[in-house]
């Protein structure tokens, strides 16, 4: 069986195409295990993993730590909000005190870009990049992936539009160069204040009228505005957004194929989604959930092989 | 490498006869049992066996499940060559059952080890044997035995039982694989 080309996972763009089949056929396996009556396997019973956010998380905290339970790994969890940064700590003190406990995988969400390269260039721990900045999300790529897969049967040729808020999302950068590596054609849809002004360079296309990118594609994966993000406006009103880039139910049912409907939460309901459309069979929102779950586990369990007990 | 043959195809097709005879002699018409193969060898021997019990005995509705044992295994990370997992399949309660594991070659015990854990995730079964076609004598590290075993061999640590299906190669053999001296 091959190995992961890679000690850490920082980002997709460090990635190979045999390490994502290898990802996806380990998940596969997984998916089975967690569907069983006892939905634990004990491989990473020696292992500990310390979850590190420095930024606030509800789906993607909880489902590496379901993870990781569901491995029988050790698990310490640290939030930002109730810790010793607020006093001032840098982020390497931050994780060598951690370390000194014994640590031999962090899973880290930061805000700044890079802070995972940076942790795993100077303390010897295996690194899961959760989310860092507005640059990579590597495990929400591959599991809008894996999902797609699922549903499709192949990623390969498969057209898939990304919708909304390409500029402040890490979601978006991971699965373009998930899609493009495993031969997908991609779409940017949205704002042209929200999409970066040298995006096409990554063999990408946008397409500014949203009727005609969805009449385009197989998969829509719908993001979310991050405000929080934003300190400027780059749009006039959350009105006017929702009616050039929301999609509605009118808009599915006047397009003459079933598009696949993905986003990977958290939902603002009735801005780039309206709940019928977010709960509707097109959508396959909760199918990402359950196979987050499956992808993290996978991802945790390959880094872990290479942990070597002398 | 030398090979020497052990069992040829007619041994085997005896042997596969006589097990199956004991199984039916233990577990009469199969309502109550459930026949496990231990992925990725232990899953021909049990696909033949059932082959054998329905087409020469007419034993009928065998219930045969797949197991994987690669994430129980206790050598995860002690190994050069990364352990690749296989399939599991079974769709069955195994509560209250009688379950026989079935896998080609016993030799140190560790993979029914794991198969005993593994099987705690489907339920509690009444109880567990254990059939192999080949018992390699003297290298067990665990105090694991088998209930039916097709032969007994008594062979080096560095030499290989390889059993060989005519499903993937030309036909059924089981051989001793010995290094070059």
């Amino acid at each position: 069986m091959a190995k992961l080309s890679v000690s850490h996972l920082l980002g997709i763009k460090h990635l190979n195409l045999e390490d994502i089949n290898l990802i996806f056929n380990t998940a596969d396996h997984f998916k089975e295990v967690i569907n069983r009556p006892i939905k634990k396997v004990p491989s990473l019973r020696d292992i500990t993993i310390a979850n590190l956010f420095f930024e606030n998380s509800t789906r993607t905290k909880l489902s590496f730590e379901l993870a990781e339970k569901r491995l029988s790994a050790d698990i310490i969890n640290f939030s930002a909000a109730q810790s010793s940064v607020k006093k001032g700590e840098s982020l390497i003190d931050t994780a060598n005190n951690i370390l000194s406990m014994k640590v031999d995988i962090i899973v880290m969400r930061h805000p700044n870009e890079g802070a995972g390269d940076f942790l795993a260039k100077h303390i010897d721990a295996k690194i899961v990049n959760a989310g860092d900045g507005a640059h990579e999300h590597p495990t929400q790529a591959l599991l809008d992936s894996f999902s797609i897969r699922e549903k499709l049967g192949d990623v390969k040729g498969k057209k898939v539009v990304i919708v909304g808020d390409i500029k402040h999302s890490r979601v978006a950068l991971s699965n373009i160069y998930a899609l493009k590596l495993q031969g997908a054609e991609v779409k940017l849809c949205g704002p042209t204040t929200l999409i970066p002004k040298f995006i096409t360079t990554l063999g990408v296309s946008y397409e500014k009228d949203l009727r005609k990118a969805l009449e385009w594609c197989d998969v829509a994966n719908v993001l979310r505005v991050q405000h929080e993000r934003m300190d400027v406006k780059y749009f006039p009103s959350i009105r006017e957004y929702t009616q050039l880039f929301g999609i509605n139910k009118e808009l599915l049912d006047s397009i003459d194929k079933d598009i696949v409907i993905m986003h990977p939460g958290p939902i603002n309901r009735g801005v780039e989604l309206t709940s019928d459309v977010a709960d509707s069979k097109q959508s396959i929102i909760l199918n990402q959930v359950e196979n987050g779950v499956a992808i993290r586990m996978a991802v945790i369990y390959l880094l872990a092989q290479q942990i070597k007990r002398d | 490498m030398a090979k020497k043959t052990l069992l040829n195809e007619k041994e085997i097709y005896i042997i596969l006869n006589r097990l199956a005879c004991q199984l039916i002699e233990n577990h009469q018409d199969f309502s109550n049992t459930i026949l496990i193969g231990i992925q990725p060898r232990g899953v021909y021997l049990a696909d033949r066996l059932v082959q054998v019990l329905t087409e020469e005995y007419q034993v009928k509705d065998i219930k045969l499940g797949k197991l994987d044992i690669t994430f129980y295994r206790d050598d995860f990370r002690r190994r050069e060559d990364p352990l690749s997992a296989s399939s599991t399949d079974i769709n069955f309660i195994v509560d209250n059952k009688n379950v026989v594991f079935i896998d080609d070659v016993l030799f140190s015990g560790r993979s029914i080890r794991a198969a005993l854990t593994a099987i705690q995730a489907f339920g509690r079964p009444k109880n567990i044997e254990l059939l192999v076609l080949i018992d390699r004598r003297f290298s067990r590290h665990l105090p694991i035995q088998p209930d039916y075993k097709g032969r007994q061999v008594d062979v080096i640590k560095d030499e290989q039982v390889k059993v060989e299906w005519k499903e993937n190669e030309p036909r059924d053999k089981v051989c001793i694989v010995s290094p070059d001296v």
